[in-house]
């Protein structure tokens, strides 16, 4: 937290968290650099989503505040949000779109130019050859997911990836792959932070881990 | 940020495509609700004459509050909605291109089906142009203000209801003006200033609006 380099960083100073009336964590601070990696463990129901939100600004600490590169998330906006990818538990894939032209729309949204070459290729890494024209009504869950995850490949210069459970659904190839997506981004210099009940065998150089504990206090 | 809005009005307009019914049943509803009142009140050509905008104004109403639910309640249930608000772009046009495609699918029609069906009023055909032309510049402002209660009510049960309630307040301004301009016209006066006071409060809504929406879906996603 006293460390403010030239890499892009996220610090998360003080934060408490609660949802209703129940307090989910206090006095949270962490940072998160470029070239690391941080796993956010917990039981259910600890606030591992809830804090994923809030690094990402889809919802306001209790108290506390988010910085991007000592700049506080609330005044950068958009400036931020580009440097962002968040994938969350929805995979906001539409059903009545094809599986290429859903990436293509996520890919858009965040600020990402893609081709529709590279589109294709990025689903045929994540094995989905052979669905990109299909409607996405008519893959399964864990498909759905692999198309959601489909973003981080097309994602690489985006500094900060923040996953929500990135694995649940994914069959054991496609758990690989993800993980292997994730190494790559940390070695690159890209910072990650991500949620998961499984152990994910991720190489990287720092892997931190958070524990938020089993579970808020009565 | 162009090609982000243009991507979000051409996605829904495709959904919009894919999934036609929606378009047809908000279509339908209107053309049928109009149509119901000459049935009901008789062929009396001076009284149909006299209350035709206001029926085709008040139809166009509940037909625009019948399509607002589906604005945001997808992306919303989807987690697309997350991702617009973690967008590239700002939010507030975001929105505005939303909206827009909205009413493309949901407003435009109606304007475009009304001179029609304000024949079985025994309209004055050199009026139509002037009920048209109100339902032109009433309609976005519909769904611009109707986005604000939409965002607000998302995720909530029963958030239909609670909508109308919010939101048909909020459009009297609207319907005053839309079917006043086009009285005025058939009455002689010229509806011009009912016309340029609409064309203001579209200049209003479309400008502030998306801006309110974007609060408010930051609200109701929290």
């Amino acid at each position: 937290m006293e460390k403010t380099s030239g890499t892009p960083s996220l610090e998360a100073v003080d934060l408490h968290c609660a949802r209703g009336e129940r307090k989910l964590f206090g006095a949270l601070s962490f940072a998160l650099h470029g070239g690391e990696l941080l796993r956010i463990a917990g039981a259910n129901g600890s606030g591992k989503t809830s804090l994923l939100r809030i690094s990402c600004g889809l919802i306001e600490p209790t108290e506390g505040s988010v910085r991007w590169c000592g700049e506080d998330i609330r005044r950068l906006q958009e400036e931020f949000r580009r440097q962002l990818v968040y994938i969350g538990h929805a995979d906001a894939i539409k059903d009545d779109l094809t599986s290429a032209e859903n990436l293509q729309v996520a890919c858009t949204l965040a600020g990402v130019h893609a081709r529709p070459a590279q589109v294709g290729e990025a689903l045929r890494q994540l094995g989905l050859a052979g669905c990109e024209h299909l409607p996405a009504r008519v893959l399964s869950r864990g498909q759905r997911r692999r198309v959601a995850l489909t973003r981080l490949v097309l994602s690489e210069h985006v500094p900060l990836w923040l996953l929500d459970e990135p694995f649940t659904a994914l069959d054991a190839a496609a758990t690989d792959c993800v993980q292997g997506l994730v190494a790559a981004h940390v070695s690159r210099g890209g910072a990650v932070m991500y949620t998961t009940h499984h152990e994910a065998k991720i190489a990287a150089g720092v892997a931190r881990r958070i524990d938020l504990g089993s579970g808020p206090a009565p | 940020m162009i090609a982000a809005l243009r991507c979000v009005i051409v996605r829904d307009l495709l959904l919009a495509v894919r999934r036609s019914s929606d378009v047809l049943t908000v279509l339908l509803f209107f053309v049928i609700v109009v149509s119901l009142f000459p049935l009901g009140i008789g062929p009396d050509p001076e009284l149909l004459r006299t209350i035709a905008p206001g029926v085709i104004w008040v139809a166009a109403l509940l037909a625009s509050m019948l399509a607002l639910q589906r604005i945001f309640a997808s992306d919303h249930a989807d987690g697309t909605l997350e991702q617009m608000l973690l967008g590239a772009s700002p939010l507030g046009m975001t929105v505005a291109a939303k909206v827009f495609a909205h009413w493309l699918v949901s407003g435009l029609p109606l304007v475009l089906i009304s001179p029609v069906l304000a024949l079985q009023f025994n309209f004055p055909q050199e009026m139509l142009g002037v009920l048209t032309l109100s339902l032109a510049l009433g309609t976005p402002v519909l769904s611009l203000i109707g986005a604000i209660g939409a965002a607000l009510t998302l995720g909530l049960r029963g958030g239909g209801a609670l909508l109308s309630l919010l939101v048909l307040p909020l459009y009297v301004p609207v319907l005053i003006m839309g079917a006043g301009s086009a009285e005025a016209a058939a009455a002689g006066i010229g509806g011009q200033a009912q016309l340029l006071l609409l064309g203001a409060l579209l200049v209003f809504a479309g400008a502030f609006a998306p801006w309110a929406v974007a609060v408010a879906l930051r609200i109701s996603t929290e």
